[in-house]
């Protein structure tokens, strides 16, 4: 399955600052590596020992973990890495591992059932279906748990056991979707640190700025590409480009053209965005200024004097000659909405070298100018709809459309149809007309007289509830009671499950999922119309009496302590399956009493 | 069907009103089977262990007749001899439905119309009144108990009051009341089906096994006993033999 070469550090506890060092992964087991020679945290595990993995949710400026667990939870290896995808990355791989060593085996496409399972038709999985199940099963280990047992005991076919988990495929295949991150809905704010002692000004970028300047601001993006490495390092770029910045904010104008003067470079700084004027002007001639509101000559701002206020808040107008760029905070936000609403077009540039992000970029700006010629009506349209772009997470969650819930027509239950099934069930009829009375009026009447002055005399003799019956029963019961508000109150942090043993506690719990499963398929598979529901009601019961033989052995094996609730515990389950039991018998005695409806069943 | 908000009412205080068949026809042709002496001394047990369960409770019986109905009990009643036991309780129903069978044999008598053995009890009457009287409840105060109508039919329906009885019905669906029904003939009643079904109520019918009338074979006081708490109404309990089938009980 190949093998994977990582950075990340080596934590031994959440807190620990890490290692930093090389993480390399193969199908058998992975080693650490640090990068400093001297240290001792260097380890090569088996995969075998590791039981399990576990990762957390990265939000903000927390680290992104994986978390490797050792079989008996004694302890784990802790890695941190970089960025989520590395992450992300390393636990994909992880998991596959895992999975191949516990044994679980993806669903292959063409599954050909074994003699022992009498086969539905040939599935027929696209190889997106297969890896949604197996991303599932992944992440989930009781799915895999489950999944193991049953489809792999030949208990339960594949179909059949994603059959009723359609709903989480579906959700898988919608997470894929996701929303890209956008751009920040800050501005980019390039700010300073001062050394209060020094006068050095020490300026942070990180490439997530970077990415959004050169969105912002094309004539930059230009340059980087014109300049660097050419001209010069990219720190030096980058200085260039903060002293510019630097000197506009502290509204050193006189400075600023003295350097612009002298430093050709750090005058494209300092000067319009040629590139973005350009572009005004070309949205401009393209829009129908009476029918498009989107585009006027307002948004040709920077040749409109004296617009807005500046980005430090003063409103002074400059000397109109002058070629530096007048950056008012109005142009610079209209600017940067542009940019944050357009989005991230490079979903899949990932890198964060500015080099390549900036070429990137001008590939994906690059339009052929013929286009704004194009006056078709129908093609604008055609582009305006294109441009209603969907926004996945406001749409209705796409869920599969579910069978209807098929509430049966309530006139069945009315009394047309209840002689008839009667009959049919074998019950004594009842649609036999009332008993006529042959008496008339008057001797019914005097009939209920005579009743009623009976009641009189007797009163109330006739005894619905023996009264010492009664009594005891209410002792009983309040005994009963007390007696376990004595034991539930003796231990409140105990709950049932408190008391039991570990091992007994996580069997019993396997076997409730078990038989939840095992239920489910079961009752589904009534009324049996065919022999594909046959034998798998046959298979599954086969599976129910294992796991009731089971659940009678833990019981009489238990502790005489922990006896009683283990078989308090137990009894819910059995009762499920004796209910379950008992319906097949039914329905075996019933179709074996209509004999001759017996369609070789 | 949703069944009352309980914001309304305070928690678990019901309002029970009985309907009770008192059609002579019925009874007489009954009467092997169970005889009317016994179904009211049942009856009376039921009444009192709704009044046991909580000091709030309430009943009332409405007898519905051939010709009439009339209020028979209303446990918010003092008697005139200021006892509040089971037995005063008996005295008092006893009294009023002795009274009440002799209006209704004058009424029917003087209505020649009514004449025939298959005569039907007012049974829209009696829901009507037991309405009514739920309606007077509901506007004598802010908290009031929950009130449910539990129907004892044995007679058949009468069709010429199907009109009047889905009136009834919708009304108290409307009024979020449900209608329970508990056969004590051997027939079914399509009124009292259409009316648990509509407001959320059980209907309930024994079934008659091996010929042995299930009446006898369940005595009364076992099919009532479901109907005392309001929550066990709604909760069938599979008491059933193997062949019970479309019993319509509408579980919320």
């Amino acid at each position: 399955m190949g093998s994977m070469t990582i950075g990340a550090k080596y934590k031994t506890t959440i807190k620990d600052p890490g290692t930093p060092g090389i993480l390399r992964m193969n199908d058998e087991r992975f080693t650490f590596t640090p990068n400093d020679p001297r240290s001792a945290m260097k380890f090569n595990v088996d995969f075998r020992t590791i039981k399990g993995h576990k990762f957390n949710k990265v939000e903000g400026n927390k680290a992104a973990l994986l978390n490797l667990s050792k079989e008996d939870k004694a302890g784990g290896y802790i890695f941190e890495f970089d960025n989520v995808g590395n992450r992300d990355l390393s636990r994909d791989f992880v998991a596959r591992v895992l999975g191949k060593h516990q044994g679980i085996v993806p669903p292959r496409p063409t599954v050909t059932p074994e003699n022992s399972v009498a086969s539905a038709a040939l599935e027929q999985l696209s190889a997106a279906e297969v890896e949604r199940r197996v991303k599932l099963l992944r992440e989930d280990s009781e799915l895999q748990k489950l999944h193991k047992k049953f489809v792999l005991g030949n208990i339960l076919q594949e179909s059949e056991f994603w059959a009723t988990r359609k709903n989480l495929l579906e959700d898988e295949a919608n997470k894929r979707s996701k929303q890209r991150p956008g751009f920040k809905n800050a501005l980019v704010d390039i700010k300073p640190t001062t050394d209060g002692r020094t006068n050095k000004v020490t300026f942070q970028i990180t490439p997530e700025m970077i990415h959004q300047i050169f969105a912002e601001k094309p004539a930059v993006r230009r340059a980087y590409l014109d300049f660097v490495p050419k001209k010069m390092s990219e720190t030096r770029f980058w200085e260039k480009y903060c002293r510019a910045e630097y000197l506009v904010r502290t509204k050193n104008t006189a400075a600023a053209t003295a350097e612009a003067a002298g430093d050709e470079e750090l005058a494209i700084f300092l000067k319009n965005d040629d590139i973005l004027a350009k572009e005004a002007k070309m949205k401009i001639k393209r829009v129908d200024p009476t029918l498009d509101m989107e585009a006027d000559t307002g948004d040709d701002y920077i040749h409109l004097p004296d617009h807005g206020i500046h980005r430090d808040g003063n409103k002074e107008t400059v000397d109109a000659d002058s070629e530096l760029a007048r950056r008012t905070l109005s142009q610079d936000l209209n600017r940067h909405a542009a940019v944050v609403l357009e989005g991230r077009s490079l979903g899949n540039v990932e890198s964060t070298d500015p080099k390549t992000l900036a070429e990137a970029l001008v590939r994906s700006k690059k339009e052929p100018p013929s286009t704004s010629i194009v006056d078709d009506a129908n093609h604008e349209r055609l582009v305006k709809v294109a441009r209603m772009t969907e926004i996945e997470d406001l749409q209705a969650p796409r869920s599969l459309p579910y069978a209807p819930l098929c509430i049966k027509d309530p006139k069945e239950y009315f009394d047309s149809q209840q002689a008839n099934a009667l009959r049919s069930l074998g019950g004594s009829n009842d649609g036999r007309k009332a008993r006529t009375c042959s008496l008339s009026t008057e001797e019914a009447f005097h009939h209920l007289m005579d009743q009623m002055s009976s009641i009189k005399v007797n009163k109330l003799n006739c005894p619905i509830i023996q009264s010492d019956m009664a009594l005891k029963v209410l002792n009983e019961l309040n005994e009963g009671i007390s007696r376990s508000r004595r034991l539930n109150l003796k231990n409140p942090q105990e709950g049932l499950l408190g008391q039991l043993p570990q091992h007994t506690r996580d069997e019993l719990m396997d076997h409730w999922t078990a038989i939840q499963e095992l239920l489910r398929h079961f009752w589904s598979s009534y009324p049996i119309t065919s022999a594909v529901l046959y034998n798998k009601v046959q298979r599954v019961k086969e599976a129910m009496t294992q796991i009731y033989q089971k659940l009678q052995l833990i019981k009489e094996s238990a502790q005489p302590d922990v006896r009683h609730e283990i078989s308090r515990l137990v009894k819910p389950m059995t009762q499920a399956l004796d209910a379950a039991f008992n319906h097949d018998v039914e329905q075996q005695q019933k179709s074996s009493k209509a004999g001759n409806r017996h369609n070789g069943f | 069907m949703t069944s009352a908000h309980s914001k309304l009412y305070s928690d678990d205080v019901s309002l029970v009103v009985v309907v009770v068949d008192t059609n002579p026809f019925f009874w007489a042709a009954a009467a092997a089977a169970l005889p009317f002496a016994d179904f009211f001394a049942h009856l009376i047990h039921f009444v009192n262990s709704i009044l046991l369960l909580n000091h709030l409770n309430r009943v009332v019986v409405i007898a519905a007749g051939v010709s009439s109905c009339a209020y028979i009990l209303d446990s918010s009643d003092v008697s005139p001899s200021g006892g509040v036991g089971i037995s005063d309780t008996f005295d008092r129903a006893s009294r009023k439905a002795e009274e009440f069978i002799a209006q209704d044999a004058r009424a029917t008598a003087g209505n020649g119309s009514v004449a025939s053995a298959n005569a039907a009890s007012l049974l829209s009457g009696a829901l009507s009144l037991a309405l009514c009287y739920i309606q007077r409840i509901f506007r004598s105060g802010t908290r009031h108990p929950q009130p449910r109508i539990l129907c004892l039919q044995g007679s058949p329906d009468g069709p010429e009051q199907y009109v009047a009885v889905m009136n009834s019905i919708f009304s108290a669906q409307r009024s979020m009341v449900p209608i329970d029904s508990c056969i004590v003939g051997t027939q079914d009643s399509a009124f009292l089906q259409q009316a648990s079904y509509i407001t959320g109520g059980v209907y309930f019918k024994p079934q008659e096994l091996n010929g042995v009338s299930a009446i006898r074979r369940l005595s009364t006081w076992d099919m009532f006993v479901q109907f005392v708490c309001q929550y066990s109404a709604r909760i069938r309990r599979s008491v059933q033999p193997a062949g019970q089938n479309s019993v319509v009980s509408c579980l919320i």
